[in-house]
């Protein structure tokens, strides 16, 4: 975090070079865990606890097992690649350093995400990835689809994130911890917990783009292509999938686990590989692939069985590499011939077979051919689906065969499209197929995403490479020794499948023209993007009815709700409860005068009509109130109602030069009345309150601690003072916050009025006027 | 610092208040500052250090005018604000990193050459900060209500650039 500060510094000198700086602290990360990996053999796990709000029982505490490891890698590994890559994808500009820097925050904050367990840092860390999502969404912040995609992304990831956070406060009162760790090893049960769960995965949900809360994700692919592939493929869309993976083995029987989980997975899977079918946008093919992935992977991790565990591990770990090489390819392809348009993109594989090898190596991953990652992982997933308990077996695995056949399908449009030829039609007819003279990518922009497509293939060869990482994380979820992954198992019925998904979608590849119509001919119905748009209208006129009706601009209305409600809500309970200490008229003679010339300057600033000479009146109120610190010996007290009194009389004139001289004159002569009653009742009001208040003390006063606290603990004399900077430091952070705030506030206010009169005034004479106007302003000054 | 913008208006000015302010200022700035560092101990504080700083600021703007004020700032007053917090927040959040609590004071004793002992607590960084954002909060004040009517107060308009170039 403190680099991420400095990169924007940084940026000033190194240009877009500054990447390489910002991918050190990831590589640190992978390096130490791939260090610490062993402690976390057999569900063991590294704990660090740092006490935060130990009055709430909240504390970061932080706890590295398996299934963090296996994330560290992802996020980490990942997110150096990612920084690598964007390096060359960002041409020298001056927002690089703000975009490495969120970047770098948002890989801080996945990181803790991962690593956190206790619950509400896992959602102040959750939420996080949501604000440094919306913020890179909406890097190139002057496009209107950005600001929205960003805005979209903001609003459903988020308020997603606050049903979770009461899903986890009802689950974690059930179970009186709030330590991730403890409450799945003892997990509470009850009907709190039921519609807890119902929250936790509302936000899951919406975070891993599952139907019906998807369609924030393929807006999102506004963003630069290397949010996309480090963020909305690899990992912050795994932040829903990761806390299912968590909770599910504690979790899955209760009632409403599995249904929900099991039903939204598979109708993500099969409606994100339909979707993809039809985009054009090769991100968008690639997004809508991500969700129905996603899909895949709530099925596995949520299942609750060992064995769709393990597999979602696999696959969590394979499809964050081959999908992230894919993101990274279509950047590499947008960035060199300005189209991700599929329909549009001619015999880019003949031009650069490099770069073609590596995309038909990662989609095949993705596909799941062999003898790649991503064929390991689909067929663990195709093996441990038929035991899905309660009855779920047959229907999860058939929908996850169809889902797999979209998958193949999908893949193979994507290299069709990224690589082969343009397929006959509007673009070639039109001539405005590209291709043919765009330049090469540089070795070190297509490096990352050869560099993924290798491990891919590594790792499918050998899984051992990688069966020690998926291991752990299964274990730390289920406590015991898990089997190996495998390339090949010998010919089982999983292999079977594998051969029937892919024959299936070689021949949706094979009649993609019919496939295509059959599409075209089911389209429409309700998408989710709609209902968003028709929810986020509805709510902002409802806000807009109820502005209208509560703000309705007179300043004597509100002040009089105010007031009223002031003098009701507790002046009627004080009143039926009154308990008056014994009166005084006063101390000392001193008093008597100082109070009497205040009455008057109150009395007279009611009354007098010029406004000026009111603010003067009230200026002369405060000023003795002044003298009546004096006269009780608080100083300190003194200077400052003086100083602030002096102030607000040169703010109140300064404002004044605006309005007419005098108050306007009551048109309707029954409006005062009220005003009056108002008035004196809050001041009646007051009156009673400060002597109840001060009769009504039972306890030592507080000052006497303070008296003897102030010199051996705050280290000064002054106990007014001590008090303020130390005894109540906090108070006084928060009331200089809420100033510079107001003023912040005041100012824009005013320059918003100033700008709107500037326009409607006659822009010719303008200065003139302002020159009269001034000049007025002066003379009613001085 | 160039002139800040065409003259629309030359406001009429009192010589003898032009006068007596300026002599006066300086002083008045000088006492906040000597508030500033004696509130630990006697009548004072970073908030009253801070009024009347404004107040020596609000002098200026009575005898000069907003061109007056203007003419010899240097820092945006929302940057004062900025500093101000920051100071607030960076002084509560220090002792974090040595183990203590939010917010907790340190103290220390310097002999210094002809002032003698002087008496530091962390506090009067905090301090400062109060300070700060008082100053900064009454700057900007003038100058969105102080501003010509119809122009751009000076401030506001300068910020863009001032965050780019530097």
């Amino acid at each position: 975090m403190v680099i991420a500060a400095a990169l924007p510094l940084a940026a000033r000198r190194l240009g877009n070079r500054v990447f390489h700086l910002a991918a050190l602290p990831p590589l640190a990360a992978v390096a130490w865990a791939f260090r610490e990996a062993p402690a976390t053999d057999a569900g063991g796990a590294l704990v660090e606890d740092v006490e935060w709000l130990p009055s709430l029982g909240v504390s970061l505490g932080f706890r590295f097992d398996g299934l963090a490891a296996l994330m560290v890698a992802l996020v980490a590994g990942i997110g150096a690649l990612v920084f690598v890559y964007a390096r060359s994808y960002f041409d020298d500009g001056a927002d690089v350093g703000r975009f490495a820097a969120t970047l770098l925050v948002f890989s801080g904050s996945m990181l803790g995400l991962v690593l956190a367990d206790d619950l509400i840092a896992l959602f102040l860390f959750w939420e996080l990835t949501s604000v440094t999502s919306f913020l890179l969404i909406g890097t190139e912040d002057e496009k209107v689809a950005a600001r929205s995609g960003a805005m979209q992304a903001l609003l459903i990831t988020a308020g997603g994130g606050l049903a979770m956070l009461g899903g986890f406060v009802l689950v974690a009162e059930a179970a009186g911890t709030y330590s991730l760790s403890e409450i799945v090893a003892d997990p509470p049960s009850g009907a709190a917990v039921d519609w807890g769960l119902v929250l936790v995965l509302l936000g899951a949900f919406t975070k891993s783009a599952q139907v019906p809360f998807h369609s924030w994700l393929p807006r999102a692919m506004t963003a630069p292509t290397p949010v996309s592939a480090y963020l909305h493929s690899a990992t912050m869309v795994k932040a829903g999938v990761y806390l299912v993976a968590r909770w599910s083995p504690a979790f899955a029987a209760h009632a409403p686990w599995r249904p929900i989980v099991l039903t939204v997975g598979l109708a993500t899977m099969l409606l994100g590989g339909y979707r993809a079918m039809r985009q054009h946008d090769l991100k968008l093919v690639l997004a809508y692939g991500t969700i129905s992935q996603l899909g895949l992977m709530v099925v596995l991790l949520g299942a609750g069985t060992p064995e769709a565990t393990y597999a979602g591990c696999a696959l969590l770990l394979a499809h964050g590499v081959f999908k992230a090489a894919l993101f990274m390819l279509v950047g590499v392809i947008d960035h060199q011939t300005h189209t991700r348009d599929l329909r549009m993109l001619d015999g880019l594989g003949r031009r650069w077979p490099a770069v073609a090898a590596t995309g038909v190596v990662v989609a095949a991953s993705m596909a799941g051919v062999p003898p790649l990652l991503g064929f390991v992982a689909k067929e663990e997933a195709l093996a441990s689906l038929g035991g899905t308990g309660a009855g779920w077996g047959p229907w999860v695995l058939g929908g996850v065969v169809v889902g797999s056949v979209l998958t193949v399908a999908y893949s193979a449009r994507f290299v069709l499209g990224a690589f082969g030829p343009a397929e006959e039609g509007g673009f070639v007819d039109r001539g405005e197929v590209v291709g043919a003279d765009a330049p090469r990518p540089a070795p070190a922009f297509v490096a990352p995403a050869v560099m993924l497509a290798g491990v891919t293939v590594v790792c499918g060869l050998v899984p051992a490479t990688v069966d020690p990482m998926v291991g752990r994380a299964f274990e730390s979820l289920f406590g015991r020794e898990a089997h190996h992954l495998a390339l090949w198992h010998g010919v089982t019925p999983a292999l079977g499948l594998s051969a029937l998904v892919l024959a299936a979608g070689a021949l949706a590849v094979v009649r993609r023209r019919s496939v295509a119509e059959l599409q075209a001919r089911v389209a429409g119905g309700p998408s989710a993007q709609s209902a968003y748009d028709r929810s986020l209208k509805g709510m902002l006129q409802a806000a807009d009815v109820l502005t209208g009706k509560v703000q309705n601009g007179s300043l004597p209305v509100y002040l009089g709700v105010i007031l009223t409600t002031l003098v009701v809500v507790p002046g009627v309970p004080l009143l039926l409860d009154l308990e008056l200490p014994e009166l005084r008229v006063a101390d000392r003679p001193g008093q008597v005068v100082v109070g009497t010339v205040m009455l008057a300057a109150a009395l007279a600033a009611a009354m007098v009509r010029r406004r000026f000479a009111a603010v003067i009146l009230i200026g002369a109120v405060g000023y003795g109130m002044a003298a009546l610190f004096v006269l009780q010996g608080a100083p300190d007290l003194a200077i400052t109602q003086l100083l602030i009194e002096t102030l607000s009389v040169v703010m109140f004139v300064l404002v004044f030069r605006h309005l007419p001289a005098t108050f306007p004159r009551r048109r309707i002569r029954g409006s005062q009345a009220p005003r009056v009653a108002v008035a004196v009742a809050a001041a009646a009001f007051a009156f009673v309150f400060t002597l109840a208040a001060v009769g009504a003390r039972s306890e030592a006063p507080v000052s006497d601690e303070y008296l003897t606290r102030a010199e051996p603990e705050g280290g000064g004399d002054n106990v007014v003072n001590v008090v303020i900077v130390d005894f109540r430091g906090f108070d006084t952070m928060g009331e200089i916050t809420v100033l510079a705030v107001a003023v912040l506030g005041v100012a824009a206010t005013v320059r918003t009025g100033r700008r709107e009169r500037t326009r409607d005034g006659a822009a010719d004479d303008g200065p003139r006027d302002v020159a009269v106007a001034a000049a007025e302003g002066e003379g009613e000054a001085g | 610092m160039s002139e800040p913008r065409s003259t629309a208006i030359e406001p009429r000015r009192s010589v003898i208040l032009d006068v007596a302010v300026r002599a006066e200022v300086h002083t008045l700035l000088l006492v906040s500052l000597y508030l500033l560092f004696a509130g630990h101990n006697q009548p004072g504080g970073g908030f009253s250090g801070g009024l009347v700083a404004s107040c020596a600021f609000c002098l200026r703007y009575v005898a000069g005018g907003e061109r007056e004020l203007a003419r010899h700032r240097r820092v945006p007053p929302p940057w004062l604000l900025g500093a101000g917090l920051l100071l607030a927040v960076g002084t509560g959040l220090a002792p974090l990193f040595t183990g203590g609590q939010f917010l907790e004071s340190a103290l220390a004793d310097l002999e210094l050459p002809v002032i003698g002992t002087v008496h530091l607590a962390s506090v009067l960084v905090f301090d400062t900060g109060v300070y700060l954002v008082v100053v900064g909060m009454a700057l900007l004040l003038l100058e969105q209500f102080g501003a010509a009517d119809g122009a751009e107060s000076i401030g506001t308009r300068e910020e863009p650039s001032g965050e780019g170039g530097a």
